[in-house]
């Protein structure tokens, strides 16, 4: 048996890197300090076994070459091909999807688009006063969690980063925090709160603003009631914000999904940027997937922006709103998609996967899923994290380096993703020899 | 390869515009070669261009790129048979990084700051800049283990956690950004001089600076430490400056170097009380570079138009956002730093932003000795590097730089001295100040001369110095400056005429330093017991891994080796 | 919630009399949602994620004792859903687990910035004895038939 420490989990964006795994027999056998999310993908799911085409309504087996050859001409005979997901995936397939995607003039968009894309689009309005999680751990004593709900997304946030770790100048933990959750029902994280706040659905920018309004000393202009919460609520609440050595509001999909999107994210940015003239605040996005911060970024240093990139013109063009998943697919405004590490099927709006199902659809990913019942090639790879190594960003920002844990006869995602391209440039090549002659 | 009859500048071996032959074999620069001849015959030849601080990489540069997509949507251009596509003007991308500097004659960039736990997102950006070499500057001067050695006074550990982090970072010198202030800004406050005590750790600035610079010395470490003074960016702080440079006076160099390299000056020389009463104090701070040897600075010049401001000085940047009323980002790195980002315009209008962009100016042109003033615009800070060619034509010509002061506030000609100051650089200065001086500023050997042996890192312009007057044909230089006839990298052509040939990866420089075991040892404790208690990273994955430098250029340092012996292999 | 009335039958297709409820929808990870993400042929995503829930009094007035699950409606669709009661609901919000069971009922508006709006949706809810279709059988009907 080997043991391994200090594995860094692959799951959720706290990119826990604590975990101790026991190996035997090239199988994960135990998985140690890890939450019930991240154990249940360590220990492993049922697998795609091999490439599949769709024949005659039927996925069958071929191989490799025959799908990535299949995939390639797939995205060649596509006027305007989505390439998404890349969010469970490393930086290092990122990097090479974004290469493909430039080389078949596609759309590159992530799963952000349905998770935190608003956040990113207010950051492009305000900017972002954040820290590390570390920082948090260390210094805040005031803990504000709004429309999130870690106890079952980020099941270890609270034990290791926030309310209730110990740190330098937090060295009592949880007896020296405050806790307040702010959200439309009741969760369990809303039980581990000194203070919990219930919003009206789709109120949140009104919250916010009303925040702010008190904040700027306009509260006597305010209605009694606002979201559901009354005046006086909200501005004890203000005065417990201010009261706060270091704060620190973590948000989710609650405020990303609901009435408003990225305008109650831009108002949310702003009202931190204003609580720092009063004492030191810092927001941070709850991000999801455990690489969804990564495909930001590496979109971001590779192309100038984070998301929803349209490289039909040869060049990066950004637009989201035009240029995101759900919108091409809403528009019908792409003829071929290859999906990685993601399931839209399963996480976008219904009308917007019946179209998806009448275009040609390429699969990369470890396990079946709806978005296998639509493919018409089927590539499965290995598992980052467990099968194979790459870079990973945490929902801070901060990168770490997955590991390998077990071997594997399935090709890594930027395997797969490098072969795609090996095959889109053999075949090119031929089709311009034949034009030729 | 051959360049023949080229117009050399090299300052360093004492050639300032002789008509010589250049021979390039095997990446470098060599007596005798064979092939390909380049036809130069009158043209002006220097090595390539040395950027020693610039922000071109990492968590900063690119919050910069995800907050500005106005930014990214300019200069846009498309994939090429050889490019990647390019986009951004302040905060280009990756490779726009790398062909822009190629374009401009430039084979060399370091990035100005990286804090030690976000080193492998610095290093992932390097690695996909394309042609260009490249090293990082790693950030010592809010670190919970430099403040802690540095109160016990223990100089010894303080060095082995130079030479630790360095290798954690893979890192190339010692970065100190308003130290002390950092640490302040994790409860939202920030220290006023160097006097000031860092709260909960009771020492101080000044105690900070020393601590590193000796440490640094004592580690004869390639390049000196590298600082960015307290009280950046405000009125008035120019006697912080002077202050703090006094401070370092009887520090020996271990090597023929400075003991301080001061970052983007211009941001320092600031006199006057508030925003009201600024003026430039530049001439008191190049006085003071004349009359002493142990610093050298960076112009980092102010133009107008868009900038980028980012830094590890977090409350600078809030500071800036307060009164921009701009968006505003922000970072703090747990036990270690902060940072923030603010987009920012420079308007010719605004009497401050005048006098800042003169500033600049005074500085390069009252400084004597060039070897003392290095070229740049901390890009993107100042303004993107691209217009380095506005700057050196400024610097060339007094016409132009009156021209200029036309369209100012008629205050800038009493807040600064610059409309009395005649000199204009000559390309010999120019040489100086754009290749070898940050050659020998960083302590890279190899770089910024054409002698024997020297990297083949070559930028020919279409240039013919003996029939151009850089004093009056200010747009001529600005033109030729901008393209280059020939960029050569380690003996390859990778640009010709504004367009990309080859896109060689580039090097990465990183100090590997040898310490005593026993001073590691004691390191070692005290940094298990801050990643069990304190880090939210482990020991074990905190390091950069070999992974991330594919090309690495390894300097060896320390204490361990013979004075002046330096080993350097290249992988 | 509070509004009841009588569902005409070309709505529902149904003869006998429904209460008809509106509520606002939303959707959202949980624990076994989460746990279940990569292996969704199974049992347990199929137990974990096409579920509804609702607060006591909800529950109560509109679940009777034969039949416990619910078909909701939105603009956008239909979905029969089992439903559970879950106490730090309010009255008038009911909770889905995110998945492809939620997503029935969202629209594909993104309100120009690429993002579906998966909570706050308004639905209508009534009991019924229909069954909720399993992971297969929800796609049947827009799957792949031929290449």
């Amino acid at each position: 048996m080997i043991v391994h420490e200090d594995v860094i989990c692959s799951f959720c964006g706290c990119l826990c890197d604590d975990l101790t795994v026991e190996v035997e027999d090239n199988q994960v056998k135990r998985v140690k300090h890890s939450c019930r999310l991240g154990a249940s993908k360590l220990m492993g799911h049922d697998r795609i076994k091999t490439p599949m085409i769709r024949q005659n309504g039927e996925l069958t087996e071929v191989s490799y070459q025959e799908a990535y050859d299949k995939a390639a001409e797939i995205l060649l005979r596509a006027k305007h091909p989505l390439l998404y997901g890349w969010a469970s995936t490393v930086c290092e397939a990122q990097k090479k999807g974004i290469l493909l995607a430039e080389e078949v003039g596609g759309i590159l968009d992530s799963t952000a688009t349905v998770c935190h894309g608003p956040s990113v689009i207010g950051i492009e309005e305000k900017g972002l006063a954040g820290a590390t999680l570390g920082q948090v751990k260390n210094r805040a004593d005031l803990l504000v969690f709004w429309g999130c709900n870690p106890a079952e997304a980020h099941p270890r946030h609270t034990l290791r980063y926030s309310s209730n770790v110990c740190g330098k100048f937090t060295s009592e933990g949880r007896k020296c925090k405050k806790v307040i959750v702010v959200d439309v029902r009741e969760t369990r994280t809303s039980k581990n709160a000194d203070k919990f706040i219930r919003l009206k659905p789709g109120s949140d920018y009104e919250v916010i603003s009303a925040l702010r309004m008190i904040l700027s000393g306009k509260a006597e202009i305010l209605p009694d009631e606002i979201g559901g919460v009354s005046k006086a609520e909200l501005i004890s609440l203000v005065e417990l914000l201010k009261s706060a050595k270091f704060g620190a509001l973590f948000f989710g999909l609650g405020v990303t999904h609901s009435r408003g999107r990225y305008k109650n994210i831009d108002n949310a940015l702003s009202l931190i940027a204003e609580l720092n003239a009063q004492t030191k605040f810092i927001i941070q996005p709850m991000r999801g997937h455990y690489n969804v911060a990564g495909i930001g970024q590496v979109a971001a240093w590779e192309t100038g922006f984070p998301m929803a990139i349209d490289f039909s013109r040869g060049m990066p063009y950004f637009n989201p709103g035009e240029t995101a998943a759900c919108d091409v697919l809403a528009r019908q405004d792409t003829d071929a998609a290859l999906v990685i590490a993601a399931d839209p099927a399963s996480n976008f709006p219904r009308s917007v996967v019946e179209y998806l199902a009448k275009i040609p659809v390429i699969q990369i990913d470890p396990h079946e899923n709806p978005t296998t019942f639509l493919a018409d090639v089927v590539i499965p790879s290995a598992v980052a994290g467990i099968e194979a190594e790459g870079t990973a960003y945490r929902m801070d920002g901060m990168s770490l380096r997955v590991k390998k844990i077990v071997e594997s006869s399935y090709p890594s995602d930027e395997e797969v993703v490098h072969n795609i391209i090996a095959s889109v440039r053999r075949l090119r090549s031929n089709v311009i020899v034949e034009g030729g002659t | 390869m051959i360049i023949r009859g080229g117009i050399i500048y090299d300052p360093t071996n004492g050639i300032f515009g002789e008509e010589m032959d250049l021979c390039i074999e095997k990446g470098r620069v060599v007596e005798d070669a064979k092939g390909e001849e380049i036809d130069a015959r009158g043209l002006l030849v220097m090595p390539g261009g040395v950027d020693a601080h610039s922000h071109i990489a990492g968590g900063k540069v690119n919050t910069g790129r995800i907050m500005r997509p106005d930014d990214s949507r300019s200069g846009v251009e498309p994939r090429t048979r050889v490019c990647r596509p390019s986009t951004g003007y302040t905060v280009p991308n990756c490779y726009a990084i790398g062909y822009r500097y190629a374009k401009l004659g430039y084979t060399t960039a370091f990035e100005a700051a990286t804090p030690i736990i976000s080193a492998r997102h610095t290093h992932e950006e390097l690695e996909e800049i394309p042609i260009v070499d490249k090293g990082a500057l790693t950030l010592f001067g809010n670190n919970w283990q430099v403040m802690e050695s540095v109160r016990d006074k223990d100089i010894a550990k303080l060095s082995a956690f130079i030479a630790w982090g360095l290798r954690a970072a893979r890192g190339y010198g010692v970065k100190i950004v308003n130290p002390g202030g950092g640490e302040a800004w994790g409860f939202g406050s920030n220290v006023k001089g160097i006097h000031d005590t860092v709260p909960n750790f009771d020492i101080t600035p000044a105690d900070i600076i020393r601590g590193l610079a000796q440490a640094n010395e004592m580690l004869r470490l390639p390049h000196s430490i590298h600082l960015h003074f307290n009280n950046l960016g405000k009125p008035g702080n120019y006697a912080t400056a002077i202050e703090t440079l006094e401070l370092l006076k009887d520090i020996k160099p271990s090597r023929m170097r400075q003991v301080v390299h001061v970052a983007h000056m211009q941001f320092s020389a600031y006199g006057g009380t508030s925003w009201r009463d600024f003026e430039s104090k530049a001439p008191a701070i190049a006085d003071y570079m004349n009359q002493n040897s142990h610093a050298t600075m960076d112009m980092g010049q102010l133009l107008f138009g868009s900038a980028t401001t980012m830094t590890a000085d977090a409350p600078l940047e809030y500071s800036n956002a307060r009164l921009t009323h701009n968006k505003w980002s922000n970072l703090d790195l747990e036990l270690e730093e902060a940072s923030g980002v603010v987009p920012m315009i420079y308007f010719r209008k605004a009497l401050v932003n005048a006098i800042q962009w003169a500033i600049g100016l005074e500085l390069a042109l009252l400084t004597k000795d060039s070897w003392k003033v290095l070229m740049t615009t901390d890009h993107p800070n100042g303004s993107p590097f691209v217009n380095y060619p506005e700057v050196i034509s400024l610097l060339m010509s007094k016409p132009k730089r009156d021209a200029e002061m036309a369209t100012l506030h008629e205050q800038v000609s009493k807040r600064t001295v610059l409309a009395n100051v005649d000199r204009e650089l000559d390309w010999g200065d120019i040489t100086v100040m754009t290749r070898a001086a940050p050659a020998r500023v960083l302590g890279l050997e190899d770089k910024g001369h054409l002698g024997i042996g020297a990297d083949a890192d070559i930028a020919i312009y279409d240039l013919k110095p003996e029939d151009v007057d850089p004093s009056m044909d200010y747009q001529l230089v600005k033109k030729a400056m901008a393209t280059t006839k020939y960029t050569i990298k380690s003996g390859l052509i990778v640009a010709k005429q504004g367009e990309i040939l080859a896109v060689p990866e580039g090097r990465t420089y990183w100090v590997d330093a040898s310490v005593p075991k026993a001073d590691m040892d004691r390191l070692m404790i005290d940094l298990n017991e801050k990643f069990e208690k304190y880090y939210s990273i482990r020991l074990s994955n905190y390091m950069v891994q070999d992974a991330y430098i594919p090309n690495p250029a390894v300097i060896k340092a320390g204490l361990e080796l013979e004075s002046g012996s330096l080993v350097k292999e290249v992988a | 919630m509070t509004a009841h009335y009588l569902a005409s039958d070309n709505l529902f297709k149904r003869k006998d009399v429904v209460v008809i409820t509106k509520a606002i929808m939303i959707s959202g990870r949980t624990l076994a949602q989460g746990a279940g993400c990569e292996s969704k042929m199974t049992q347990e995503y199929f137990q974990a994620v096409s579920i509804c829930s609702f607060s006591e009094a909800d529950y109560k007035s509109l679940v009777q004792a034969e039949e416990k699950n619910v078909l909701i409606r939105s603009r956008f669709g239909q979905a029969v859903l089992s439903a559970r009661m879950d106490s730090g609901l309010p009255e008038g919000i009911i909770f889905i687990p995110m998945g492809p069971w939620a997503n029935v009922l969202v629209g594909p508006d993104t309100g120009g910035c690429g993002m579906p709006q998966y909570k706050g949706v308004e639905v209508e809810v009534e009991a019924t004895a229909s069954k909720v279709l399993d992971i297969r059988a929800l796609f049947s009907d827009i799957g792949r038939i031929e290449a």
